[in-house]
């Protein structure tokens, strides 16, 4: 089994490196170490939304609500700027990630205690967590010039030779890390999603392991929301819109099985990276943008076909050891 | 409700409720008392409600939408789902624009939406039916494909100058205040109705959605039905396509955005059981009418439409959730 993970792994990363190779073809410049961790730091925000999908989606669930959660966190950190410039940046972003943990929570609760579908919660409060930021705002921007400029600052500061922004998605990439592999609850995430019912044999409290995968990837919404509104310096309605369903392209070409139970944190970077690079590849190689959606839904269709052959063949290798036996 | 009682171990009653209790306490009846009472309270709120030409123009707000529910509810009950109608629309309205421009007239430009929209559910169909994927993947790989499609074609272009005799499919009215929408969305709806409620198709559709294995042995060939859905919806979208582009009289690339996730919405407020097996087109028709009378409203109202998104956000979860809780509680008093 972790072979074969590791194996689509790598070849989603030959299928990524042949993808750059393509673009070093026209234009040389691309591959350089700069460009490249441009591109890094340009998916950064997407990456992050990946993994927190990516626990969502090992359990069987899915969340819709992601890009209208960082829309409205962003916007509430936007305004809390505005109105109180004095407030250190560190506590706003962890106020961001509470608020969007509070979100999350939400969506957990009515998943856990009422039993109402996933798909059913976040679609209704993607529309209207999208709704209230109109309230709160009432329609109006929050324009650069509102903002603070440390508040602007934080994602573009360097340390250690990369911008804070790539710095937060490698945090996050190395907690996730962790948390999948190292730790019971990440075991738990697996388990909920391969066999529910096992899962519940085992001890394991399905609805409140998916609780906590929906607060999860809340949280990580919401500081999505604080570096989204804070590098693009503007906060308005519809920041983000339909972004939740690039995220869940992310996962779905990273191999996470959306029938629960399977999927990597490897898988879930590289497959944000795959569509981070034909982001910024389409504008250097002269095709026009409007290619981009056309590109990656394709990408998509042929990332589930590929998924479904591996996750047959898993099937097939297990029972030919089991006649062997 | 009742596949969930029996899961949960209810005792079988020695005889049915009668037909009159089984009406009041279904879910059509509760979506009627909403509707009836959203109308009063719009006629309270606002003077301009009750007008006959204000409600005929609310209808634009459902008809469309609607005609796109009644074979998405169908896909539902089969235990799939398609994101990708809203991009239907976008493809197939793009290919009537291009046809206009080489001078292609009406007749010719119903047939050819209708195909393409039927080649697009093909597609779909194929990949869910025919290799066994999962449709909410598949349907948001294809929801970027098609409405990337209309991109590339157009780009920040747009396509105007459609026939005039085009124009009536949206714009026209049958006699006084009863536009041709309104009268196609009745059609549709009885063929529907029939197809669902009257037919061995639609007894499949409903038995793939309780038990796609159980419906296999007992014959059913669960990959065909399934397949004829995804081009039923694919055919539904062109036909909502050809109405829209009609109404709007051009087309851009973003036309329709968003609409998949407020069609979902309307067949899931309709009593459509998300997860599949179970579900009535009455009860889509009645959740359409109330999604297009609670967005009129408002909108005398002068509520902005992103307002309105909270209520319709609310309804959709307050509808499921309501039954639920109420169920609990009768629960732990029957315990």
């Amino acid at each position: 089994m972790s072979s074969f993970k590791f194996s689509r792994d790598v070849l989603l990363a030959f299928a990524l490196v042949a993808l750059v190779a393509l673009v070093y073809t026209r234009f040389p410049e691309f591959a350089s170490v700069k460009s490249l961790s441009g591109v890094f730091n340009d998916t950064s925000i997407l990456i992050i939304l990946a993994l927190g999908q990516m626990a969502v989606i090992l359990t069987r669930c899915i969340d819709l609500s992601m890009a209208s959660n960082l829309a409205l966190v962003g916007m509430c950190t936007a305004m809390l700027n505005a109105a109180i410039p004095a407030l250190p940046i560190p506590l706003l972003v962890v106020i961001a990630m509470l608020l969007g943990a509070l979100l999350g929570c939400i969506n957990g609760l009515l998943v856990w205690k009422l039993d109402i579908p996933p798909i059913v919660v976040t679609l209704g409060t993607l529309t209207i967590f999208r709704g209230i930021i109109f309230l709160i705002s009432d329609g109006q921007w929050v324009n650069a010039h509102e903002m603070s400029p440390a508040f602007k600052a934080l994602p573009r500061a360097h340390f250690l030779g990369l911008p804070v922004l790539s710095w937060f998605a490698i945090v996050s990439i190395l907690g996730m890390f962790v948390l999948l592999t190292r730790t019971a609850q990440g075991r738990a995430l697996y388990a909920v999603g391969g066999h529910p019912n096992a899962a519940v044999y085992t001890g394991i409290n399905v609805g409140r392991t998916r609780f906590n995968a929906f607060v999860l990837s809340g949280a990580l919404s919401g500081v999505a929301g604080y570096l989204w509104v804070s590098r693009y310096a503007v906060a308005y309605v519809d920041i983000a819109a339909g972004f939740e369903l690039d995220v869940v392209a992310a996962c779905v070409i990273g191999g996470i099985s959306i029938a629960g139970g399977i999927g990597s944190v490897a898988g879930a970077v590289l497959g944000a990276l795959f569509l981070g690079v034909i982001k910024n590849a389409l504008p250097v190689v002269n095709i026009s943008p409007f290619w981009q959606q056309a590109i990656s839904g394709s990408a998509i269709i042929i990332a589930v076909i590929f998924n479904a052959r591996s996750e047959r063949r898993v099937g097939r290798i297990i029972l030919k050891k089991a006649e062997q036996v | 409700m009742s596949s969930t009682d029996t899961k949960q171990g209810t005792s079988i009653p020695d005889r049915l409720r009668s037909p009159f209790t089984r009406a009041i306490t279904s879910w059509e009846f509760l979506l009627l008392c909403v509707a009836i009472l959203i109308f009063f309270l719009n006629v309270q709120a606002s003077p301009y409600f009750l007008d006959p030409w204000n409600l005929s123009d609310a209808t634009f707000n459902f008809t469309e939408k609607a005609m796109i529910a009644f074979a998405m509810a169908l896909v539902i009950i089969s235990g799939e789902i398609d994101l990708s109608v809203a991009s239907i629309i976008a493809l197939v309205s793009t290919c009537m624009g291009f046809l206009v421009q080489l001078g292609v007239d009406t007749p010719a430009l119903v047939a050819a939406a209708i195909l393409v929209g039927a080649a697009c559910g093909a597609f779909n169909g194929v990949l869910v039916a025919g290799l066994g994927l999962p449709s909410i993947v598949v349907t948001i790989g294809t929801l970027s494909l098609f409405r990337g499609i209309a991109y590339i074609v157009l780009g920040d272009k747009a396509y105007s100058g459609y026939p005039e005799s085009f124009a009536f499919f949206g714009q026209g009215y049958v006699w006084w205040v009863i536009t041709f929408e309104m009268v196609l969305f009745a059609v549709v709806a009885l063929l529907f109705y029939v197809l669902l409620h009257r037919t061995s198709f639609g007894r499949s559709t409903i038995a793939i959605g309780n038990n796609p294995t159980a419906a296999l042995f007992a014959g059913i060939r669960v990959a065909r039905v399934k397949f004829f859905l995804f081009v039923l919806t694919g055919i539904m979208s062109a036909v909502a396509a050809v109405c829209l582009t009609s109404r709007l009289g051009s087309t851009r690339p973003s036309i329709a955005a968003g609409w998949e996730l407020e069609i979902v919405t309307m067949v899931v407020l309709g009593g459509v059981n998300i997860l599949g097996g179970a579900g009535t087109i009455p009860g889509v028709v009645i959740a359409a009418i109330v999604m297009g009378m609670v967005t009129f409203g408002l909108g005398l109202l002068n509520v902005p439409g992103i307002v309105m998104s909270i209520f319709i956000g609310l309804l959709l979860i307050g509808v499921i959730a309501l039954p639920i809780i109420i169920r609990r509680a009768r629960q732990r008093v029957g315990s």
